[in-house]
């Protein structure tokens, strides 16, 4: 199909739909209405699909709770405040191994915080999130395309590893306009997970719980969780790199900081500076052997995120003290220049003596 | 020799983990004869929240599915949108469903969704041992009502079942109880009508029944169920509260 003009947050609304999203529950919140209303707009018109604005944010995702019991491809979005209060119900979600797909386009915090764009839930987002020993995939697009695109994949992970899979964008990214092109069509029939719950007919009944009264159980079921989670670190960790062949200083940076941080890439490199960028898209699974190999060459890297450092704990740990780590970042939803982030690249690697082109 | 009474295809063959004189287990055979009775077991699906009664899915022989505290009405609504022609329904207390469920309770029942909420009121947090629940009488002694419950502090009972009958999406809310055989019939009715109303599309249907908590109350058996005429009956008076539903004993 030809390329479409479209915000990002209507962007993976149609992405949904288009992957086969049966159901989407949401509740309002800034910076992500235009997926809502979308999803009111488009979804709940299409037969057997389902929208509902709930009463809260934990009705909204205990409903995709219920959704995927039965089967259905099901979906919420929100942003930071409300992504806090949908914890509980992605606990629950991976606890039972049922997928879903979490939008969070998130928003300055702590608190209320900001309807701007930042990158502050990174800690939520890639730890679990909610309570006990879990985590959920975490992708983290930097264009409206991308938006779309891994919104798609979201799905196909979720259900191929029975796994909660958390869309993390930002309020810029859910708000700006940018072309899209979309690789599928809708399907036409909705399709029914095969483990779903959908009546004891011709089958035993069957149970989907959470809780375990036999630590030994429980303990059996955790490992087996992070069996499958390994599993998924060891095939699906995704990133990009810009221009990291002959760099001397690395710039890590994810979603719509990458963004800004390719086009001072850019500007460095003009001024001879050899400068690279490593875009982690999957943020759990952190690509830490990618990061960790990249020191055999680079010994010097900048973590630029739009918090106070969250993913930087991540480079850290996958260096393990192998190569300089510095770290820039603007919270609170202030959204720097490539230019600003020029000139930060450009201080960092004069006062480190790196090699310039002239 | 004619059988006249036997476990119910729908129970499975284990041992209620409930104490002596607890209601749970008369209502879990209550729904199972009426899911079996209305054919029903295979298009069921259950869903039972924290509480004593989370282990419902050890004894009901139909599909189930747990819930977090609170979130029975939303975890049914998701199921009933997303697969319409499953039979749903809650199996709640009242700390949950009067409680920490409050919003999706009323607000399931305000959208008017096609499920089944069973509301035990035993007055108390029975899992947790014995902690005050928003249904809790005035003067009530619980473990952290050591001196009664003082309704200038901690409020008056909540009448749940009021409440919901107010929003314009419930069809049909009764209040029984299971302290006595005469009683017990007329809560396998509720169950059944409020099953129909599903069937029918008719909207949402609570059914709260006066469940004894023995072990909680520190009463016998025999001393719990008199006192669920004599004390709570008062409070939350039995009869059908709300009927829309144009069938048998509609309003």
């Amino acid at each position: 199909m030809a390329k479409v003009l479209m915000n990002g947050n209507s962007a993976i609304g149609e992405a949904a739909i288009r992957a086969g999203c049966q159901c989407y529950f949401g509740y309002p919140i800034t910076p992500q209405n235009e997926l809502t209303e979308y999803m009111a707009a488009n979804l709940s018109r299409r037969s057997g699909c389902s929208f509902i604005q709930a009463e809260s944010e934990i009705s909204a995702i205990n409903m995709v709770f219920g959704a995927s019991v039965v089967g259905a491809r099901a979906m919420t979005s929100s942003s930071s405040p409300g992504i806090s209060l949908k914890q509980e119900g992605i606990s629950y979600l991976a606890a039972c191994e049922l997928p879903a797909v979490i939008v969070n386009m998130s928003r300055g915090g702590p608190g209320l915080g900001s309807i701007a764009a930042s990158q502050s839930d990174y800690f939520q987002a890639t730890r679990g999130g909610g309570h006990g020993d879990y985590r959920t995939i975490v992708l983290a697009p930097s264009s409206v395309q991308e938006l779309a695109d891994l919104t798609h994949r979201a799905f196909d992970l979720a259900d191929a590893y029975r796994i909660p899979v958390v869309v993390l964008g930002d309020g810029m990214l859910g708000q700006m306009m940018e072309p899209v092109e979309y690789a599928h069509e809708a399907p036409e029939t909705l399709q029914v997970r095969s483990d779903a719950l959908r009546g004891a007919r011709g089958r035993p009944s069957r149970i989907v719980k959470t809780f375990t009264s036999n630590p030994a159980d429980l303990e059996r079921i955790n490992w087996s969780l992070f069996r499958r989670y390994r599993l998924i670190a060891e095939r699906e960790t995704s990133f990009d790199t810009f221009l990291v062949d002959d760099a001397e200083l690395v710039v890590v940076a994810f979603g719509i900081a990458a963004r800004i941080a390719r086009g001072a890439v850019k500007t460095v490199r003009a001024a001879g500076l050899r400068v690279g960028l490593l875009r982690p898209i999957t943020l759990w699974p952190f690509p830490a052997d990618v990061v960790r190999d990249s020191a055999r060459k680079v010994k010097h890297f900048l973590v630029f995120e739009m918090n106070m450092g969250q993913m930087l704990e991540d480079v850290k740990l996958s260096l393990e003290g192998a190569a300089e780590v510095a770290f820039y970042g603007r919270p609170g939803g202030v959204i720097p220049t490539p230019s600003e982030i020029a000139r930060v690249i450009t201080r960092l690697y004069y006062q480190n003596g790196l090699r310039v082109d002239r | 020799m004619r059988k006249v009474y036997t476990r119910p295809a729908l129970l499975k063959r284990a041992v209620f983990h409930y104490c002596p004189g607890c209601g749970h287990s008369i209502v879990h055979r209550l729904i199972a004869e009426v899911l079996a009775e209305m054919k029903l077991g295979d298009r069921a699906i259950g869903i039972p929240p924290p509480g004593c009664s989370v282990f419902a899915y050890d004894y009901l022989d139909v599909d189930m599915a747990e819930s977090a505290h609170g979130r029975g009405a939303a975890v049914a609504t998701g199921i009933k949108r997303a697969y319409p022609e499953a039979v749903v329904f809650t199996y709640q207390g009242d700390g949950d469903l009067a409680a920490i469920g409050t919003a999706e309770t009323i607000h399931a029942a305000n959208r008017g969704e096609n499920i089944t909420a069973i509301f035990i009121n035993n007055a108390v947090y029975g899992m947790t041992g014995g902690q005050m629940a928003p249904t809790t009488l005035s003067q009530q002694t619980t473990t952290t009502t050591p001196y009664g419950r003082d309704t200038r502090l901690e409020g008056y009972p909540v009448r749940m079942s009021e409440i919901v009958a107010m929003v314009k999406g419930a069809a049909y809310v009764e209040r029984v109880a299971v302290n006595s055989p005469a009683n017990i019939r007329k809560t396998k009715r509720a169950i059944r009508k409020a099953f129909q109303t599903q069937l029918d599309g008719l909207g949402f249907a609570l059914v709260e029944i006066l469940s004894p908590c023995p072990t909680n109350w520190k009463m016998t058996p025999l001393e719990s169920w008199q006192w669920v005429d004599k004390v709570m009956a008062v409070e939350f008076p039995l009869g059908v509260i709300k009927d829309v539903t144009g069938g048998e004993g509609a309003a």
